[in-house]
């Protein structure tokens, strides 16, 4: 099933990582460079999914979560959370903010698209 | 395409570079008293990001070193530990020695862990973290490949039914809880998963749908929901989860695959894992509904769309096989279960609507940057220059042809003109680069060379974002160097001595940038004690480098610093003593079509000036005529022009003039005599000449026998050929392919005044 993500973070690495593994698995990936960006792209498009990183300039990961699900029509988007830490305690906390899941980085492209279907089909 | 890992692995690098600028300015900010939480964010998250793509990329080394200096940043962050100017400094050499990782990393070359440890350490120590366990370095770097075909792979599977067609299904007479059309193979490898969401599963996004299509990955399936809590319409809350599942899977996987899948919903559901066995499997237990029926009325904007599942009020228990030609498959959204339903429960289906409305254009991206192979944009370049030979040529036939200045040719030719400056101006910009990049290196060499003779010296910029050719900031980071170490290592004195000149401990080192008349100019200025002429004059007569009695201007004395083989160090240091000097530098200046200057004042300091041009490629020039000879002289060293009458002239001796020029005087040079082309002249009354201005402020006049046109040259070379030829920058071809020389006249004037100083140094020309 082919998905819509809208991919949020701040290095263009990292960005182009998720765009070759997202579109290596026959996704459509929007890319944006922080939390304020990412939410000028939802003005434009309807993703399937969201994966976004927490430390980024400008708006934060916490704080773009936050405006996404405080806004009606995007309160159903399922968000992945980017983080270098497994830490339980950032899980609760991307929890908390009203994220569906997290994917650890360094990612793997297989459990990347793995993750994403388990939250978006 | 090239291999896209590859790309995206260059493409890091470059973004490193770009990380350890905001890390050096990061901490310089911080290291100038910013304590602003930003800052420290933009510090971490330089070493974060560094962090992030080295491990995709497996380069452990640099994960190892960004993962401790990250720790210690978050200290910093979190304010547990507050630096002092010391931790600061080793920050400083922290982000250095990231920078040696990155670029060995690139170069696949290694850093020795002599280097790398020490400064652990010491950040260990410093911020008062224990040294890490190993297995604290959970972050395991994973080397990425992307020859699986996921999408190829998903398209092979059968697709599942989104929900079953309730047509198919047992009706409102039948609500038992327990399952009892369960019929287990014998012995069969799997799960059984009793799974009850919470509400809270739904508000984070999270759809049980998904997680049993992930289930069905590891194996076949087979789903029953369990309805029975579902309430009456009327008593429903579209934001309480009433259904429940058992899932029986076959497969071979271990139980801690089923669990997997479950990560993102462990704590928000009840959830139990049992391993099949050869025995009946148990009853669904009798799970409690998470809220009782609602006391409010149900708010449909904000309903989960799982646990709406329409009328009857009564629902059946629904078991999901998983089998290819399963019932039904619909491919609208999981709520709307049937046609009927469809317009009752619409509203409480978000995917319903989106799914309609998706827009699909082209992807969103990033501000736009291409990233351009160089050779790409010297083919531009070049060509621009032939464009600009071209033109240049046109013009002349034109002007040749006697057309009047207002016929169309004439100005189409006008516009023709101004379009191939500014195509040549665009195409300049493209190898533009701000020459912060070059600045930012020369703080580590204040850091080291300080260190290493025992200075304290703190390193000022201004004009970073000024923009310099690429190939000329690239062929200055040597002579920078050089010229930093000197500064140091030479120009400022130590703490003690500065103490007692009642100067700060601290000695300042200014690097500076900035545009001036159509050049760049870069100067590194110290406040240290300033050139000691009467030491350099010693040196110099002891070298032999000039005659005893020779008599020197202050300007002279300093520029004794760029002959050859000359130090005057007398011990020589292991900074900047040996092999490299001055002069070297100088040359090196040179060949980028660059001067350098150097002004002192005794006890203030030294200031070393470059002065360059801003593109290697074409330049503005005045075509004059000396002795039959085409020249071109780079408009931007000349100041004005005049017609000499006798009263402008003084004669100093034979072949020696001064002009007069409002009341100063200038030395005069006929630039046909200096260039071999003719004897000096008896008499320069009536002729013209050409007032050039140097950096340092000095003067000269140049005499030439006409002007002929101001115009755009494009410079080619001629060093490949003939080697560096004094008083020659390059040579150019006009537009009627003659080929004329450019002057370098700043270095004509110092040849002059050389030959002139020894011969006569009573009359300094530059003095």
């Amino acid at each position: 099933m082919s998905l819509e993500v809208l991919a949020v973070d701040d290095s263009r690495t990292m960005r182009d990582m998720l765009n070759l593994a997202l579109s290596s698995a026959g996704f459509t990936a929007h890319l944006a460079e922080d939390g304020v960006h990412g939410l000028e792209v939802l003005e434009d498009i309807e993703p399937d999914v969201i994966i976004t990183d927490i430390n980024m300039p400008r708006m934060d990961g916490f704080g773009f979560i936050d405006a996404v699900r405080s806004e009606e029509k995007w309160s159903r988007i399922p968000i992945l959370v980017l983080t270098t830490e497994s830490a339980d305690e950032l899980k609760a906390k991307a929890r908390a903010a009203g994220a569906t899941g997290w994917i650890v980085k360094p990612f793997d492209p297989a459990k990347l698209v793995k993750a994403l279907q388990m939250v978006a089909g | 395409m090239s291999d896209p890992m590859a790309e995206i692995r260059a493409s890091f690098f470059i973004e490193c570079e770009e990380l350890l600028e905001s890390l050096q300015d990061g901490l310089q900010m911080m290291d100038d008293g910013d304590t602003d939480s930003e800052t420290i964010n933009v510090v971490f998250r330089a070493v974060h990001s560094i962090k992030g793509g080295a491990g995709a990329f497996g380069l452990d080394d640099l994960v190892r070193f960004a993962h401790r200096f990250e720790t210690a940043m978050d200290e910093v962050r979190t304010g547990r530990f507050v630096p002092d100017a010391e931790a600061i400094r080793l920050f400083f050499a922290c982000a250095d020695i990231l920078g040696d990782l990155v670029r060995a990393a690139r170069d696949e070359e290694t850093v020795s862990e002599d280097i790398t440890g020490p400064a652990l350490e010491k950040i260990d120590v410093l911020v008062g973290l224990e040294e890490e366990e190993e297995e604290e370095l959970d972050f395991t770097p994973a080397t990425l490949s992307f020859d699986l075909d996921i999408g190829g792979d998903l398209g092979g599977l059968p697709n599942l039914p989104d929900l079953p067609d309730l047509s198919t299904f047992p009706t409102a007479s039948e609500t038992e809880d327990e399952i009892t059309e369960f019929s287990p193979v014998g012995g069969a490898k799997g799960f059984q998963v009793i799974f009850k969401p919470e509400d809270s599963l739904y508000a984070s996004g999270n759809e049980p749908l998904y997680l049993f299509r992930a289930l069905r990955d590891l194996g076949d399936i087979s789903v029953v929901c369990k309805c029975s809590a579902l309430p009456d319409l009327d008593h429903l809350n579209p934001d309480t989860g009433y259904l429940s599942w058992v899932v029986t899977v076959h497969t071979e996987e271990a139980e801690l695959s089923v669990r997997e899948v479950f990560e993102f919903v462990d704590g928000l559901c009840l959830l139990e894992i049992s391993p099949l066995s050869g025995r009946a499997p148990a009853a669904l237990p009798d799970l409690p509904p998470a809220i009782s029926a609602p006391a409010t009325p149900p708010k449909p904007e904000q309903a989960a769309p799982t646990p709406l599942v329409p009328s009857p009020p009564i629902i059946p228990d629904i078991e999901m096989p998983n089998a290819p030609a399963a019932p039904v498959v619909k491919s609208a959204p999981i709520a709307s279960v049937s046609d009927d339903a469809e317009d009752e429960f619409s509203l409480s289906s978000p995917n319903a609507t989106s799914g309609s409305t998706k827009t699909t254009g082209t992807p969103t991206q990033p501000r736009a940057t291409v990233r351009v192979d160089l050779e790409r944009i010297d083919r531009l370049v070049n060509l621009v220059g032939e464009l600009v030979i071209n033109q240049a040529m046109l013009s002349q036939s034109v002007a040749e042809a006697g057309l009047p200045p207002n016929s169309p040719v004439s100005t189409g030719l006008e516009e023709f003109l101004q379009l191939t400056r500014d195509i040549q101006e665009s195409v300049m910009m493209i190898r533009a680069q701000p020459i912060k990049s070059l600045f930012q290196r020369m703080g580590r060499i204040v850091r080291e060379s300080s260190a290493s003779v025992g200075k304290e010296v703190r390193l000022h910029t201004d004009g970073e974002n000024t923009e310099v050719d690429k190939t000329v900031i690239e062929r200055l980071a040597d002579p920078l160097t050089h010229m930093i170490r000197n500064a140091v290592d030479h120009g400022l004195e130590s703490p003690e001595t500065r103490l007692a000149a009642g100067k700060p401990r601290e000695g300042h080192v200014t690097l500076t940038a900035q545009h001036r008349s159509g050049r760049i100019v870069i100067e590194v200025a110290d406040d240290g004690a300033g050139i000691n002429r009467e030491r350099v004059k010693e040196k110099a007569i002891e070298k032999g480098l000039i005659p005893a009695d020779a008599q020197l201007s202050e300007s002279d004395i300093d520029n004794l610093l760029f002959l050859p083989g000359f130090s005057t160090a007398s011990a020589i240091s292991n900074l900047s003593g040996r092999g490299v000097g001055m002069d070297v530098v100088r040359s090196s200046i040179q060949s980028l079509g660059g001067r350098i200057n150097i002004t002192s004042q005794e006890g203030k300091g030294t200031t070393f000036s470059i002065s360059l041009p801003l593109t290697l490629a074409v330049l503005d020039g005045m075509v004059v005529r000396v002795a039959d000879e085409t020249l071109v002289v780079p408009l931007n060293a000349i100041l004005e022009t005049l017609t000499l009458t006798d009263g402008d002239l003084k004669a100093l001796g034979p072949e020696t003039h001064v002009v007069q020029i409002r009341g100063g005087f200038v030395p005069l040079l006929d630039l046909g005599a200096e260039l071999g082309y003719r004897s000096p002249l008896d008499s320069y009354v009536g002729g013209i000449v050409l007032l050039i201005g140097q950096e340092d402020g000095n003067r000269a006049a140049l005499a030439v026998d006409a002007i002929e046109d101001q115009r755009q040259v494009v410079i080619k070379g001629l060093e490949g050929s003939y080697g560096r030829v004094p008083g020659i920058a390059a040579a150019t071809i006009l537009g009627d392919g003659q080929i004329a020389l450019i002057l370098d006249p700043m270095d004509l004037v110092s040849q002059a005044s050389g030959r002139t100083k020894i011969r006569q140094p009573q009359h300094s020309l530059v003095g």
